[in-house]
């Protein structure tokens, strides 16, 4: 067992020049994640980093962890693959909204139903960046892109909902302009057992500039960011004037004034019924309207791996298999 | 029953050989029938093959000829390569099974039919106008018309089955008789019959009293002459036991993980005919196999390269439509370089084809189903038990040399079986090899670091360093790497050497794989036959024909199809004339027709059925003669 040692950002950055566009939101999610990892006493050679394909995707190449830059789309594939094989380990998949929600909706939303110990930081930007332009399942109706000259005329997914919907077991969102919401929040998925699901804004400044100005901006925070935080009302604004209230299984936006202060929903992370939860995720149709941010959900139920590991346990409780008693079983007879 | 009750009152005549096809309704249980007479003649000691063959509908509709599902089995008692080109003896347990097998039967050979199925409804959806058993159009063959759905009702009266539930067991009953037919030791019969059936005493009842009746009806019913002996063959001295193909490349991997000192990880989704290696491995937990049913063929082998990366022995099983399904995957693992295995179950293509059916048709996209240059070593198996081998030298070249490899089986030798003289643990190479624990470079200060793709001079392969160890952290993915390095890199130079190093470490396994064995007992053959993969049996059988008829024929067969040995070139070149006889419409053929510029003739078929042997021996003599 090696000494502990304090590492530093330093030791979790490799030697790689950073190539996203200057501006790129996603240069403060791999300092926020760079800076977290030692400070969570974290080793490095015990991290591994997946990712699909997209801007956000390059990011293994920045961490002086493992990594393994896959293919579009089934980065979670690699990574419950390696997981399942190696629980010992933190496993991070880094993935965008197209990567995870387009060519790769598949995996992610089994590996979210599987609930494999994995840690997936989805950064949003409703854009495909690296093919420069088109508009992405997350991209709001009416996007014009290259690909969409007239408009996109497809109903945009909301990536909490979907994770909700599959009944991913940690489901959180956090943004780019704010680091140390990002560490605590990135913090918790790290820490939860299964599969944790984290929407991350993600601001493209070369082709969707702007897209969460209307709600992550300093002077905007106060009215359109709803900081969800476990045990309390849940309320925002200046002086916390606005609350979410949940009635028939719908959240609405009421001034606490003239409701009530215990009307105000309390927001309640580890209820096992993911509806409390949904009914917040669909407050908001886009980054236009006061949105929740801060974790949805975070309720236990058995991880993937750990499950695989205790049938292997029991199975190989008895003792050590024997090959040639396989290959010898049933029937055999011998020539002489 | 006992031995003294067995006995038929005549001396059964002795045969060298038998081939009996058990035809019905998908619903009929003739898998389950074909299944126990291999098992009980493989133990009794018979050399035999088998061909299962049935519809791709779980239930196609009843009595009609798309519904039909078979099982055929050669015994022997000699050495046998193939199931056997036409049966002597066909039992067909309803109209549409005699309707669709008649034609395969050996003229004069035997039919026996189940003459309670041979009523109006089932005659009209099999297409017959008339009766067949009566109507004298049989008189070519030796027609045993029993009723056996009556007698199987008959004898599980007592049973407490419902008749709609006993009339179930009527395949009982046709194992029973052809158990008598070719006086089979029935102790391992009852055995099971006692073992499947423990939980259900009724269902327990009825097969063991329709079974018996079957037998005893054999022995007493005095429309059979005789019975028939067919002794044990005289095989090579050892241990055996019977195994499918699908079974033996499960054990295949087990073992191989063990020799590699690997965990075994299989990803797989259910396709046909590769779901049996799934189930198969999903029962040995004990071996530590960890086994994930993935969300679709991309997942599985996403899983099973992430296994690779992470220190197992990653695999994925499949057939043709998955292997489409996961060429990019397979690209990624040619380009980071990780040792895994892709087993390819072929069936007949394109599309979903014939599921349930068997071809070769899936070489090409072995070689070269991957976008840019992806090259794959390839390892075909030749027959069920050969399974087992390939996958250990699969697994043997994917770790030795750092790649991906593709195992080629087939829906023949998965379902086929056959008795196999199985090795002990101790008879199994060593292909393990270490993991990278030390850092093998210097940054220009002087400081250690590792690098990832620095290879090793002789094989080429990069070293294998896995997650959880301190020091050696990298990234690998699948934009192309700068050489050594291993870092992102867009060269144009780095690029082309990387590229000749990906193709020059595959070629190089030439050296490090057997040369090609001729089979040309007299050494003067101007034909070569040249096979891969299931094709063995048939090319064996239909040599041994040629040659007992006075004429000469060598047989080469690769295991290896990429790399070729590097014997190959010269044993084509050796031989006037070359045949290439392959399930698809020529793959083979035009691989050595491009590499060695040989005249290589193909032959081809792509029935969804294997060759036989008689339409090779024809080949052969055509070409031997022409």
């Amino acid at each position: 067992m090696a000494e502990p040692v304090t590492l530093s950002r330093k030791d979790f950055s490799s030697d790689q020049e950073v190539r996203w566009c200057p501006g790129c939101g996603d240069y403060s999610v791999l300092t926020a994640v760079q800076l977290l990892l030692p400070e969570m006493g974290l080793r490095p050679e015990n991290q591994v980093f997946v990712s699909g394909i997209g801007c956000s995707s390059r990011f293994p190449y920045y961490m002086n962890t493992y990594g393994v830059h896959s293919i579009h789309g089934r980065a979670p594939a690699f990574a419950t693959g390696i997981a399942t094989a190696r629980p010992d380990l933190d496993v991070w998949v880094i993935t965008g909204d197209g990567d995870s929600l387009s060519i790769g909706g598949n995996h992610t939303i089994h590996a979210l139903r599987r609930n494999v110990n994995l840690t997936i930081l989805m950064f949003n930007n409703q854009i495909y960046g690296l093919t420069k332009g088109q508009y992405s399942p997350t991209s709001e109706v009416g996007k014009v892109t290259k690909s969409t000259p007239f408009g996109s005329v497809d109903h945009p997914f909301n990536p909490i909902s979907v994770a909700l919907g599959v009944e991913a077991s940690f489901v959180a969102r956090t943004h780019d302009m704010d680091r140390k919401h990002m560490m605590e929040t990135f913090r918790r998925a790290h820490d939860h057992q299964g599969a944790a699901f984290v929407e991350i804004y993600q601001n493209c400044n070369v082709f969707n500039d702007g897209a969460f100005d209307g709600i992550v901006a300093k002077d905007q925070r106060a009215e359109m960011l709803i900081n969800l935080r476990h045990g309390e009302p849940i309320v925002f604004g200046d002086e916390g004037q606005h609350g979410v209230i949940i009635e028939d299984g719908e959240a609405r936006i009421v001034e606490v004034a003239s409701v009530g202060l215990d009307r105000i929903a309390v927001h309640d992370e580890h209820r096992v019924d993911p509806s409390f939860a949904f009914a917040l995720s669909r407050l908001s149709w886009g980054p236009v309207m006061p949105t929740p941010i801060g974790i949805f959900r975070d309720v236990e139920r058995p991880v993937y791996e750990h499950e695989v590991a205790r049938q292997l346990a029991a199975a190989q409780e008895s003792g050590v298999a024997d090959l040639d008693a396989l290959l010898g079983a049933g029937n055999t007879w011998d020539v002489v | 029953m006992t031995a003294e009750t067995t006995s038929p009152v005549q001396p059964p005549e002795t045969l060298e050989r038998v081939v009996i096809r058990f035809a019905g309704d998908s619903g009929d249980g003739m898998q389950l029938v074909g299944d126990r007479f291999t098992d009980v003649s493989a133990a009794f000691g018979n050399d035999l093959a088998t061909l299962p063959n049935y519809p791709a509908e779980i239930r196609a509709p009843a009595g009609t000829i798309a519904g039909v599902s078979s099982f055929q089995v050669h015994i022997a008692g000699r050495d046998i390569v193939t199931p056997g080109d036409a049966p002597n003896l066909l039992v067909a347990m309803n109209p549409a099974a005699l309707k669709a097998n008649i034609g395969d039967l050996i003229p004069g050979g035997a039919i026996i039919a189940n003459t309670d199925a041979f009523e109006p409804r089932n005659l009209e959806k099999a297409g017959y106008l008339g009766n067949p058993l009566e109507d004298g159009s049989l008189s070519s063959y030796r027609l045993y018309a029993i009723p056996m759905t009556t007698l199987t009702l008959e004898a599980a009266k007592d049973t407490g089955a419902k008749p709609r539930d006993a009339e179930r067991s009527k395949n009982f009953f046709a194992l029973g008789l052809i158990a008598w037919m070719y006086t089979r030791p029935l102790e391992s019969i009852l055995a099971w019959i006692d073992e499947r059936f423990a939980k259900n005493k009724i269902v327990h009842d009825a097969n063991l009293a329709a079974f018996k009746a079957g037998y005893h009806f054999g022995e007493t019913a005095e429309i059979f002459e005789h019975a028939y002996a067919v002794p044990a063959a005289k095989l090579e001295p050892g241990r055996y036991r019977n195994i499918t193909g699908n079974v033996a490349t499960a054990y295949g991997l087990i073992a191989a993980a063990q020799q590699a000192k690997l965990p075994l990880f299989l990803a797989s989704y259910p396709i046909t005919p590769a779901s049996d290696i799934l189930h198969e491995l999903s029962k040995h937990k004990k071996f530590g196999v960890r086994t994930v049913q993935a969300e679709d063929e991309i997942a599985a082998a996403g899983m099973a390269i992430g296994a690779s990366y992470a220190g197992h022995l990653g695999v994925t099983t499949t057939s043709g439509p998955g292997v489409d399904l996961k060429s990019e995957s397979m690209g990624l693992a040619v380009s980071i370089e990780l040792p895994m295995l892709l087993i390819d179950v072929q069936r007949g293509g394109p599309s979903t084809g014939l599921p349930t059916k068997t071809e070769q048709a899936d070489l090409m996209l072995a070689m070269y189903g991957r976008h840019g240059e992806a090259p794959m070593p390839i390892v075909a198996a030749y027959s069920p038990s050969n399974c087992f081998d390939a996958v250990i030298e699969g697994a043997r070249i994917a770790l030795k040399y750092q790649t991906p490899v593709m195992i080629l089986t087939d829906g023949y030798l998965a379902n086929g079986s056959e008795p196999w003289r199985y090795p002990t643990s101790a008879e199994l190479p060593d292909i393990s090899v270490p993991f990278q624990t030390e850092t093998n470079g210097e940054h220009p200060d002087g400081t250690p670091r590792y690098l990832p793709y620095l290879r090793d001079p002789e094989t080429l392969a990069r070293p294998w360093a896995i997650p959880g160890t301190p020091g050696l952290m990298h990234r690998v993915g699948g934009i192309e790497k700068q050489d050594v390095t291993g870092n992102v890199n867009y060269e144009p130079a780095n690029h082309e050497l990387m590229m000749h190093l990906r193709a020059d470490k595959i070629a190089g396994i030439a050296a490090d794989i057997p040369l090609v064995e001729v089979d040309d007992p007299s050494g003067e053959a101007e034909l070569l036959v040249l096979g891969w993969g299931s094709t063995w049996g048939a090319i064996q059988a239909a040599a041994r024909r040629v040659r007992e008829g006075g004429a000469k024929v060598a047989h080469a067969h690769l295991m290896h199809l990429n790399p070729f040995p590097s014997n190959l070139g010269d044993v084509l070149r050796r031989y006037p004339k070359v045949l290439v006889p392959e399930m698809n419409l020529g793959q083979l053929s035009r691989l050595v027709r491009a590499e060695y510029l040989v005249d290589a003739q193909s032959l081809t078929k792509v029935q969804g059925l294997p060759f036989r042997a008689a339409e090779l021996e024809a080949k052969m003599l055509e070409m031997i003669n022409g």
